[in-house]
């Protein structure tokens, strides 16, 4: 006898419980603290403030401790919450060269005004597991020095002054938001680089590789990358100026492209942009080689049918979150539409069959 | 009983009110996939939140939902959506199809014929018919425009050349009053001729996709098919077992490892009525329902 598949509500309130003590772990552990999530985890709290498109390092820590450390899970839990939110305008436009910089590189001059500023990065360890870390205490102090005052003019510029590279066209149009309005193709620059601002770093990193390796390749130079804080400023129309709201940690991108020229521009370089909340820098060169790629039909270069080419199939699959819940559904059931698939596979077997036996 | 952190039904008044614009552009035109600024929402995309956003932008205090996966009430996900409209909306919930004001479905249309005055909410993993025919969005947008479904005629065709009939077994396409191929996202096609001339609103709503469609009471909704290879909507050739309903659409069950089946019913409020009215199937017995 069949007993009907019953208590679902049981089953989901038991099957929750288990995920929070599978959550804290063995309890004779210490448990884990918002504050040290957000001081120790910093580049996963950045990735999901980045892919979760809400700038909060205490809620993406928050949505870290809860997803159990999945990141794409930790961005679900932040997009989920940010949808909820009002929104009391817009911001102006971050001066990322007014930026107080932490670390800015340009892979095209060897010095250049600002200077080279390593910052505190991986590049040049050696990848050697440090057993030390494995037992508590404080580094060494990290030396200091003053910070370059003024504000780090941007190697574009400079590229900018000789022609030698696209200016980049100013336009003041409220750029479309995603997160309000549905996608719609074609999308413009702005909106293009929204959706890969926030979309899967694996996605887009790949993506880049990809056109790195010939599909769609676009002979990318980093003229310059920097990482750090900028003031993010607000018009009160009450007050007839702009009031600093708080600041913001960001990573910037700036590719500088060979070019050479096609039926509508003359030969000059050409930029590819990335811009990523928090120390991103990985997501933010990937972000510009995506972007530039992007820009074939804007440049009139030919459309050669690559993955990074292709708008379309890049914005549409770029999402995180909407990648993972279309994916993970199909573990929800599907016998209905199982069961009519088997119906037909049974009726065209039995007919394939009495075919075969009436040949013989 | 209403959790007062959120507003009454979760979405926000301005995104409902955009939600509603896009589902009255939906039903006036009936089949038309119209584009919504689909939010994220507290579950994942392709778990129902296209349906979920519907039905939260149109229930009423007054309303008494449904929800129901597989045509079951009481499976996972229906259970976890149900839950989740009683503590944001603290709306009534009901398993009868009939007394239900709206219903949630995914995958199935119940088998009670709905009446006036229902609203039948579907969950739609991909809203574009002609998507498998053509993956991009830009083509199949203008094939809808230009009543371009050659491409649909040749798949159908192609199937009855191979296989002798045309072998789409759920999200079977059809068109709507003459003009628009929809697709009526994947129930069994046994469920097809449920679509056409229904008293009910039918609405359709993909999230992740960002559109929504709809049917209007009374809208004609034909199967796609040849003259000489008309559509048949097609279920297991077996009574159920619990109810012996011997034309209700049934899950097949692995009853033991010898591989025996049975076939019960898929709509469980459908099944459940006719036990409670006296009907018996080849296995039903009283003792294990009582238990539960």
């Amino acid at each position: 006898m069949y007993v009907a598949v019953k208590g679902g509500e049981r089953a989901i309130d038991n099957a929750h419980a288990w995920l929070a003590e599978e959550r804290r772990g063995d309890p004779g552990v210490t448990e884990m603290s918002i504050d040290q999530i957000r001081e120790q985890l910093k580049l996963a709290v950045n990735r999901v403030m980045a892919e979760g498109s809400l700038y909060d390092p205490d809620l993406a820590a928050l949505a870290i401790k809860q997803s159990l450390g999945d990141l794409i899970e930790a961005v679900f839990l932040i997009r989920a919450y940010r949808t909820t939110l009002p929104r009391f305008g817009a911001s102006n436009p971050v001066d990322t060269a007014a930026m107080a910089i932490d670390r800015r590189i340009s892979a095209t001059f060897k010095d250049l005004p600002g200077g080279q500023v390593l910052g505190p990065t991986f590049d040049y360890t050696h990848r050697l597991l440090d057993f030390k870390l494995a037992a508590e205490g404080l580094p060494p102090a990290a030396a200091t020095a003053p910070a370059t005052p003024g504000p780090v003019p941007h190697v574009t510029d400079f590229l900018n002054r000789d022609g030698l590279i696209e200016t980049a066209p100013t336009d003041d149009t409220p750029p479309p938001d995603l997160t309000r309005e549905p996608l719609e193709l074609p999308a413009s620059r702005a909106l293009r680089l929204q959706a890969i601002t926030r979309g899967d770093e694996g996605f887009i990193l790949s993506l880049a590789y990809s056109t790195q390796r010939g599909y769609g390749r676009t002979h990318a130079f980093v003229g310059e990358l920097r990482i750090g804080r900028v003031a993010v400023e607000m018009d009160i129309p009450e007050l007839g100026f702009a009031v600093e709201i708080g600041e913001v940690e960001l990573t910037e991108c700036e590719t500088v492209n060979q070019f050479k020229g096609s039926r509508t521009e003359p030969p000059q370089f050409t930029r590819g942009y990335g811009l990523v909340f928090g120390q991103s820098e990985r997501k933010a060169i990937a972000m510009s080689l995506v972007d530039r790629a992007l820009r074939w039909q804007e440049l009139g270069e030919d459309y050669i049918g690559a993955p990074a080419q292709d708008e379309e199939f890049v914005l549409s699959h770029c999402d995180n979150i909407q990648a993972t819940g279309f994916l993970e559904h199909i573990k929800l059931p599907h016998y209905v539409d199982f069961q009519a698939e088997l119906q037909m596979v049974r009726h065209l077997r039995a007919e394939a069959t009495a075919l075969a036996e009436a040949a013989e | 009983m209403t959790d007062p952190a959120y507003n009454f039904a979760y979405l926000d008044e301005q995104t409902k009110r955009m939600i509603r614009r896009a589902i009255l552009k939906g039903i006036a035109v009936p089949g038309y996939q119209v584009p919504f600024a689909s939010r994220e929402m507290p579950m994942p995309y392709g778990w129902g939140t296209g349906g979920v956003q519907v039905t939260a932008a149109c229930l009423v205090p007054e309303d008494r939902l449904k929800v129901i996966d597989q045509g079951a009430d009481d499976t996972t996900n229906a259970v976890s959506i149900r839950k989740f409209f009683s503590r944001t909306a603290g709306v009534a919930t009901t398993e009868a199809t009939t007394d239900a004001t709206l219903i949630q479905t995914r995958h199935r249309i119940p088998e009670t014929p709905l009446h006036a005055g229902q609203i039948l909410v579907y969950q739609v993993p991909i809203p574009e018919p002609l998507r498998f025919l053509e993956p991009r969005e830009t083509e199949t947008r203008k094939m809808h425009e230009l009543e371009e479904y050659g491409l649909m005629h040749v798949k159908l065709y192609e199937d009855i050349a191979r296989h002798g009939q045309i072998a789409i077994s759920y999200a079977y396409p059809v068109k709507v009053e003459g003009r628009y191929v929809m697709d009526p996202s994947p129930i069994p096609k046994f469920d097809n001729p449920k679509l056409t001339n229904s008293p009910a609103i039918q609405l359709f709503g993909a999230g992740r996709e960002q559109r929504i469609y709809a049917l209007p009471p009374y809208t004609q909704v034909v199967s796609l098919d040849f003259d000489d290879h008309p559509f048949t909507a097609s279920k297991a050739p077996h009574d159920c077992d619990l109810c012996g309903s011997p034309d209700s659409y049934l899950d097949e069950v692995i009853t033991d490892d010898q591989g025996s089946r049975m076939y019960v019913c898929s709509d469980t409020d459908f099944c459940a009525s006719r036990r409670s009215a006296g009907h018996k199937g080849r296995l039903w017995a009283p003792a294990p329902e009582e238990a539960l």
